[in-house]
């Protein structure tokens, strides 16, 4: 397989049970940008990322990278190529952060040696990324919301993969934490030229930070491209139900929606 | 900068693996020291000289008879079945990250158990055949378990509830059973209430020996993988780890160790539900348990047949001291779990 692999899905449908919640999605992740899954609360966005990153088995169509159909490539070979930043982890009571970011390195390691000079450079490299080598002897129970995020996506980097998911990666986040681990990852793309999927809930922050999205609508794949070229007032009123208006955010120059609800509007505007 | 770096997180990973080691070669020697004094005290003490002669084959009127036949057996059995509680319950609960998910609380323990009294007292078997039995009853005790708790939605907290009222149901099955048997057997049949290291015999040791070597290293082998799936399910699909499969392979070992090690003392109470926690305080949690839970668990056993045996002026059974040691435990982590809600 090529260092950066392509990622796609064909004619996807996934769920739960017999509930189908993503209905016939076929994409193609960009190489090395950071792509962006966005649509309203109980949409599907979730499940699709859950279902490229094969937490969930697809019920028909197929995922392949470079081609190749993921249930015929090893666990532990794809655990190379396909990184997760799972929704709610859990954080064994008492570790330290060096040894939960050294759990990343498993899809490297034999049964029977421990962690090799390579692994110490990929650890090393994860908590530098992540600002935390402060931390690296502490444990991850003293650490603050944002601090353990950025301790897991560490975790996530040190699996060193071509394609990385994130689910929902600044919920419960203040809006510092937010930017933060927003640039990071940037930081990360630019870097390693890691392919980067995530779902994301501020439309504003992924016109921002994206390079490309796609929005779901009912388990529907119904726009992807730039935010500049899909973000406008008829595409959030269709994908979200929303009556908005789009300016252009002052600091990056990408499209940014002001939202109309039913008070505090001025008459020039309704 | 950076190579200051590399140094303190080095460092970091060899303090941590030392403690570890260091505290787990602590737990060895308390086991040894256990075990000799297991040889060394009885009716008639012997000096530790003559328990190696007569180990080393030198046959010494007496001796050899109270330590070959009645002490090393004991002793062996105490050791090897406190590996395979503390190793199995251990797993058990690091599994479902539940103290309370220990296989002697959720019926599977009381599972091997029946069909070993099953097999002994209504049907006068004995040897492997009894083990067989609770090997594969244990199994279907906690395939009917997970079945049971799996009806509307899979949770841990669930599989525990129903783990309990399944191992209150078999109790009473298990006392049903050694109240219709006969009179000349209840002696032998009481040790299935609290299990006990009495009357042990010398060629049940082969058995459960390889058993409890196979099986632990098995889980200890899989601990890796165990410690990638303590992060959640995600985390260790993502990670590489093969959940389902690497989860049966560590119910089917734990199962086994508990079956076999019932099926030769009966269930000592609580050495399966305290070894895990004892562990983790000592060597630290985020680190391997599951062997100094086995050793935990055989200080447990060893240590408590001691006890019972020289510390009353009569005789209890090694289950009724670690009987005590536990329920003050469980009855902790019951209010506990209510106060959080389960």
């Amino acid at each position: 397989m090529c260092p950066h692999p392509l990622l796609e899905s064909h004619h996807l449908v996934s769920g739960y049970g017999d509930q189908v919640v993503v209905n016939d999605v076929s994409l193609s992740i960009p190489k090395n940008k950071i792509s962006v899954i966005i649509g309203s609360n109980a949409c599907g966005k979730s499940t699709l990322l859950k279902t490229l990153a094969r937490l969930i088995k697809p019920m028909s169509g197929e995922i392949t990278l470079d081609n190749k159909r993921l249930d015929h490539i090893p666990s532990k070979q794809l655990a190379r190529h396909l990184g997760l930043l799972p929704q709610s982890p859990i954080v064994p009571e008492g570790i330290t952060v060096s040894d939960l970011v050294s759990r990343g390195r498993f899809p490297y390691q034999s049964l029977f040696k421990g962690l090799s000079a390579k692994d110490y450079e990929a650890i090393e490299d994860a908590l530098n990324i992540m600002g935390i080598k402060d931390l690296a002897n502490h444990h991850v129970d003293e650490l603050s919301g944002g601090q353990r995020q950025r301790v897991w996506i560490a975790m996530a980097l040190a699996q060193d993969t071509d394609i990385l998911f994130l689910d929902e990666p600044t919920t419960y986040l203040d809006i510092t934490y937010q930017i933060e681990i927003l640039d990071l990852l940037t930081d990360l793309n630019r870097r390693r030229k890691t392919t980067i999927v995530m779902v994301l809930h501020d439309i504003n922050l992924t016109a921002r930070y994206a390079d490309y999205i796609f929005a779901i609508k009912q388990g529907k794949l119904m726009r992807e491209g730039s935010p500049s070229q899909i973000i406008s007032e008829d595409f959030i009123e269709s994908v979200f139900g929303l009556e908005c208006k789009v300016i252009r955010d002052p600091v990056s120059n990408t499209p940014f929606i002001v939202p109309k609800g039913r008070h505090h509007v001025l008459e020039a505007c309704s | 900068m950076s190579d200051l770096m590399t140094t303190t997180l080095l460092m970091g990973f060899r303090r941590r693996r030392f403690r570890w080691a260091f505290l787990t070669s602590i737990l060895i020697l308390t086991v040894l020291v256990l075990s000799c004094m297991a040889l060394v005290l009885g009716n008639t003490i012997y000096p530790l000289s003559t328990v190696i002669s007569v180990i080393g084959g030198e046959s010494i009127q007496g001796a050899t008879f109270a330590i070959y036949t009645l002490r090393l057996p004991r002793m062996l059995t105490g050791l090897f079945v406190g590996l395979a509680f503390g190793i199995a319950g251990s797993t058990f609960q690091n599994l479902l990250r539940n103290p309370l998910a220990s296989p002697d609380i959720i019926g599977i323990t009381s599972g091997s158990s029946i069909a070993a009294v099953f097999c002994i007292l209504i049907l006068g078997l004995s040897g492997p055949l009894v083990s067989i039995a609770a090997v594969i009853s244990g199994l279907l005790v906690a395939l009917i378990i997970y079945l049971l708790s799996r009806s509307g939605g899979f949770s841990g907290g669930k599989l525990i509830l129903i783990g309990i009222g399944i191992q209150a149901m078999i109790q009473s099955a298990i006392s049903y059973l050694i109240l219709r048997s006969n009179q000349n057997d209840i002696p032998s049949a009481l040790r299935w209430l609290s299990g006990s290291l009495n009357g042990v015999r010398l060629s049940a040791l082969p058995g459960l020996v390889s058993v409890v070597l196979i099986f632990s290293s098995l889980i200890i082998l899989l601990g890796r993988h165990l410690r990638i799936l303590e992060l959640g399910e995600q985390a260790a699909t993502s990670l590489g780890v093969r959940t389902d499969l690497i989860r049966l392979l560590l119910v089917l070992s734990g199962v086994f160790l508990i079956a076999y090690a019932t099926a030769v003392t009966g269930p000592i109470a609580f050495v399966s539900f305290l070894s895990g926690p004892i562990a983790k305080k000592w060597v630290g949690s985020g680190l391997p348990t599951e062997f100094p839970a086995g050793l935990i668990g055989a200080i447990l056993v060893i240590g408590s047949d001691l006890i019972g045996q020289y510390a009353f002026s009569t005789r209890l059974p090694v289950g009724v001291i670690t009987g005590i040691l536990g329920s003050p435990y469980l009855l902790y982590l019951i209010i506990r779990m209510n106060r959080q809600g389960g």
